[in-house]
């Protein structure tokens, strides 16, 4: 077994959830969660957004082109947002990346 | 355990009345059987027989009621879960339940076999501890020859099945000198976590403080160390770290607050706010044999007992830390002050902390004696 190494996000970056991390409806408390080992977090409308389209496929370049144009927003804002939620989520090793 | 969660709450004293938040995480106590015998063990004095542990389908019927009142993480613990033999039947119906759901063991009792039948049962995290990171050490403290081979192979089994990874160092005296050394085998056993945590001094901990007490020098050190160390090894694994208690300045939140976020179901179904409740005498707890889990969560004597902040005395009800700590640890205060509802003695501002650094002081550095192994 080798060590891996923390790997850097850019708009290159393809990411999905690792295993062991998923949404879940919370209907008790009427929202979406995003659970992992030991964390529990609400997440509002956007960021359920950002993470059902880490598919594992396509770049958050390829991603942010799309939200820029459905939301008719700047594509370098929507990236650079999306390139700090994806490194936020990766350094707590929720994410598996690709670039 | 060591829940996080940033799940917003709205205001929960208002008017001096208590709002009751539904719980987000269950930790069920399988059984209390274990082949380790670990001296700082969570479990109680008394111990539950295997004749006195639920069945399959009071379990089942539980897991459903959790996730109807609102719980998302299941913790299946023990004792050692795996001495379940219905643990994967378990785990199926948890997850289909829509229970986040997490194995908490020693890895003892783990097959290959078996780790790759509660993976395809939908089992989402595996926990396993490590005593040490020499055989030698980790073997003495677990109070098993050859625990620690068969856990590396257990972790082993887990990474090539895919199940997310946590190693789980309790540290104290003995082994705090190894933290880098265990460390560095989580990374290599390929777990995204570790949960470095200092052992809390309440139940068999406590009849072992001389042996198991960790002097200020080794809590510094440890201290810094998780400090350079969550820089260096940030997107390659998480480290949460329980500092040691009786060297802070302030209590920690215990459990996130009593019947606040979590909840305890011990292997004979008695429901508790946290695993030790048992040692206040003064209280009673109910058991999902007799009621609904969530009449005991909302409506219990004992899950009431220290809810808000009416049971708090003058010092902490007019502390502005209330809200950080809510009033420490009640099972410390149990056995430290003599009254659960005394301020946590570990706070800076009890009047029992100097004794309490005084004596952890003494222990810290006596020789180590002998262990008193739980159970035996």
């Amino acid at each position: 077994m080798s060590e891996p190494s923390a790997v850097a996000v850019t708009a290159q970056t393809v990411a999905k959830l690792a295993r062991g991390v998923r949404l879940r409806e919370d209907p008790v408390r009427g929202q979406t969660v995003l659970l992992a080992p030991e964390r529990a977090l609400a997440l509002d409308e956007i960021a359920v957004m950002i993470v059902n389209a880490l598919d594992g496929e396509r770049s958050l370049d390829a991603i942010a082109e799309e939200f820029s144009v459905k939301f008719e927003a700047p594509k370098d804002q929507v990236l650079s947002d999306m390139i700090a939620f994806v490194d936020e989520f990766s350094k707590r090793r929720m994410l598996e990346l690709k670039s | 355990m060591n829940e996080h969660v940033n799940i917003a709450r709205t205001s929960e004293w208002n008017g001096g009345r208590v709002r009751i938040p539904a719980p987000i995480a269950m930790l069920a106590e399988l059984t209390h059987r274990c082949p380790l015998a670990c001296p700082y063990c969570s479990n109680p004095l008394e111990l539950d027989g295997v004749k006195a542990e639920l069945s399959t389908e009071a379990w089942i019927s539980v897991f459903e009621q959790a996730a109807a009142l609102g719980v998302l993480h299941l913790h299946l613990s023990g004792g050692e879960p795996a001495a379940r033999r219905d643990l994967v039947e378990l785990t199926i119906a948890a997850a289909k339940a829509g229970l986040y759901t997490n194995l908490i063991t020693s890895g003892i009792g783990l097959t290959e076999k078996r780790i790759a039948e509660l993976s395809e049962a939908g089992l989402d995290h595996l926990q396993l501890s490590i005593q040490g990171a020499t055989p030698d050490l980790a073997d003495k403290v677990g109070g098993y020859k050859g625990g620690y081979h068969r856990k590396i192979a257990a972790a082993e089994w887990t990474h090539a099945a895919g199940i997310p990874l946590t190693v789980n160092a309790v540290c104290h005296k003995q082994n705090m000198d190894q933290i880098g050394d265990m460390l560095d085998l989580a990374v290599k056993l390929g777990a995204r976590r570790i949960e470095i945590a200092t052992v809390q001094f309440h139940g068999w901990a406590e009849r072992n403080r001389k042996a198991l007490m960790p002097t200020r020098q080794q809590v510094l050190k440890t201290n810094a160390f998780v400090d350079e160390a969550r820089k260096r090894l940030e997107g390659i694994i998480v480290i949460d770290y329980v500092p040691a208690d009786h060297h802070s300045t302030y209590p920690k939140a215990c459990m996130g607050g009593w019947g606040r976020t979590g909840l305890n179901v011990t292997p004979s179904g008695k429901v508790l706010p946290c695993h030790a409740a048992e040692s206040i005498p003064s209280l009673q707890f109910e058991t999902v044999r007799d009621k609904p889990l969530a009449d005991i969560w909302y409506d219990s004597d004992a899950f009431n007992a220290y809810r808000g902040d009416s049971w708090m005395p003058d010092l902490c009800r007019s502390c502005d830390r209330k809200a950080i700590d809510m009033g420490g640890c009640r099972c410390q205060a149990m056995a430290l002050a003599g009254d659960p509802a005394a301020t946590d003695p570990v706070c800076i501002r009890s009047f029992k902390r100097q004794a309490l650094v005084e004596q952890a002081e003494i222990d810290s550095c006596i020789e180590p004696p002998d262990f008193i192994y739980r159970g035996r």
